[in-house]
């Protein structure tokens, strides 16, 4: 199956298309021998943290086109929820909800901080950049299951790294179709595409109001 | 045959999916409009929160556009272009909005066009009036805008006369409202309390209306603090606000320059046509008023309905039909969105 897979959680603008096999019984699980497979069929990567919002949609068309296929190929969507400190995050969630809807395909969401960990075998951390002097940060451990986090916080409370470090990486679209590879060989329903935000909207309620006459 | 227009407005506060046909006679019919705000979610910040805003547009985008296609009985592979409101707005909003219409474009492969949400306000008036005679006036006064525009071709040619140099309209209702103990937005219950008010009562002033001041121009600041002030004074003095004659004398000071200003630019550039737009337009005052002076001018007078005049994606769908008919070229879908883009840029 071929998986369009979008990721805009970090500075990177992050489209590719990635044939994802596997077996599709839904009792599968991830103790079972035979493991997906996930491979990169064509990738379009910007690193621009204000250009998430103009590049997405030109590079999904582009990486449709690389891999030489067509928008109607894509069985299925996978979308990088963040957490991520860019107003960019919510411009590849409503990409992803708004292309997978006009295919009538299903899009599923996956912790971009999983997604990052997706990757090399073993226990790993992983750290992004939170703006405000502050990181995101989440633990594995050598079956890649989540041990901790997402956690939004300063660098000095992250844990001393346990396996790999992916100190500031991006996602690859191998690594966030493989934290979601499962449900979509099971075609399990989706989870909403909620971003994650883990930080309060800034915003304050008034305080009495000044008067103008003294 | 009549091609089928997906609006898309994220501007501020409301998420907007419409749906219009564009006949080939040139007149656009209204087949959905689906509005979800978020409006209850600011009202205790007394103002639109653009992080909230932001959330609220990514919940409801997708959702909306299915309400929007259930309504108008329309499939997606119905469309034959998708239109959006490039700015100006909340630069956060407005980024929900222009990703969505890119991505619902790029897969039905179809043009995209990033319009402007002034000119929006004005376009919607064809859904109900038909094709606006031109040249004509605009006068669009919302939360976010106040301005006088001369519209000489709605998909290309519109230019600013004037415009408020310090607060919009519709946000010297919401501080007098507080003002007043009265719910955000202040529009709504400032209208509903100056009916029992007398527009007399309190002679507030007139702003921008000296001899010196710029002729269409506007201003709202000095008639907020002049409602606090008289309104501290009662206070002070120990009495009961009357709350009716302040909403009503208030709200004369704001319907009698609006309407006078645009009257007096309609007369003196010999334009036979008003359209007046906005959240503001559905304000009771403002609409009489208006009706009665452009009545007395010689002026035909167009007011869309309520519904129409607050942002909804409807007017942005109207916009991208007349923009399509002219025979622009579509945007990029490397558009941004622009939070300051110009009223004079229709299409971006």
């Amino acid at each position: 199956m071929l998986i369009l897979a979008l990721d805009t959680a970090t500075p990177a603008v992050t489209a590719g298309i990635v044939r994802l096999s596997g077996p599709a019984a839904a009792d599968v699980t991830a103790s079972d021998v035979t493991e997906p497979v996930a491979e990169q069929v064509a990738a379009r990567v910007t690193v621009d943290p204000r250009a998430h919002g103009e590049l997405l949609t030109p590079h999904v068309l582009d990486a449709v086109a690389d891999a030489g296929i067509t928008l109607a190929d894509v069985g299925a969507v996978v979308v990088g929820t963040g957490p991520g400190p860019y107003t960019g995050l919510r411009a590849g969630l409503v990409t992803g909800a708004a292309l997978a809807h006009s295919l009538g395909v299903p899009a599923y969401p996956v912790c971009t901080l999983d997604a990052i960990a997706a990757g090399p075998e073993g226990a790993a951390l992983v750290v992004t950049d939170a703006r405000r002097r502050e990181v995101y940060w989440a633990t594995y451990d050598a079956a890649g299951a989540r041990t901790g986090g997402p956690h939004v916080g300063p660098r000095d409370e992250v844990p001393e790294p346990v396996g790999r470090l992916a100190d500031h990486e991006q996602p690859t679209p191998v690594g966030i179709v493989r934290a979601a590879a499962l449900d979509v060989l099971a075609g399990r329903e989706p989870g909403p595409l909620t971003p994650l935000y883990l930080r309060r909207p800034h915003a304050a309620e008034p305080a009495t109001r000044k008067r103008v006459t003294a | 045959m009549a091609k089928i227009i997906m609006g898309i407005e994220s501007s501020c506060d409301e998420t907007g999916v419409g749906l219009v046909a564009a006949h080939d006679d040139g007149t656009v019919e209204l087949l959905a409009d689906e509005v979800a705000s978020s409006v209850e979610q600011h009202a205790r910040f007394g103002g639109v929160v653009p992080e909230i805003a932001s959330r609220a547009h990514l919940e409801a985008m997708v959702p909306t556009t299915h309400r929007a296609f259930d309504a108008a009985g329309l499939s997606m592979s119905d469309v034959d272009a998708v239109a959006v409101t490039a700015g100006p707005g909340l630069a956060g909003a407005l980024l929900v909005g222009v990703s969505a219409a890119k991505a619902y474009a790029a897969a039905l492969d179809v043009p995209l066009y990033g319009v402007n949400h002034l000119a929006g306000h004005i376009a919607v008036d064809t859904l109900q009036h038909g094709p606006l005679p031109t040249p004509c006036l605009a006068l669009l006064v919302s939360g976010g805008h106040t301005q006088l525009l001369r519209v000489d071709d709605i998909a290309g040619a519109i230019t600013e006369i004037g415009s408020t140099v310090d607060d919009a309209a519709g946000e010297a209702y919401d501080k007098v409202a507080r003002l007043l103990d009265l719910p955000y937005p202040g529009g709504p219950p400032i209208d509903k309390a100056a009916r029992d008010g007398d527009p007399q009562a309190i002679a507030f002033p007139r702003g921008m209306t000296g001899p010196r001041d710029a002729k269409f121009d506007f201003s709202f600041s000095g008639l907020k603090t002049a409602v606090a002030r008289w309104v501290e004074g009662a206070q002070g003095r120990g009495e009961e606000v009357p709350v009716a004659d302040v909403a009503a004398s208030f709200q004369e000071a704001v319907a009698d320059v609006l309407t006078a200003k645009a009257v007096r630019a309609a007369t003196e550039a010999g334009v036979g046509t008003l359209v007046v737009s906005g959240g503001v337009a559905a304000n009771s005052r403002l609409s009489t008023l208006a009706r009665e002076r452009c009545a007395e001018a010689g002026i035909e007078l167009r007011i869309p309905r309520p519904r129409l005049c607050t942002d909804n994606g409807a007017m942005i769908a109207a916009l991208g039909a007349h923009v399509a008919a002219a025979g622009h070229k579509p945007s990029s879908l490397d558009l941004s969105a622009n939070p300051g883009l110009p009223v004079d840029t229709v299409l971006v």
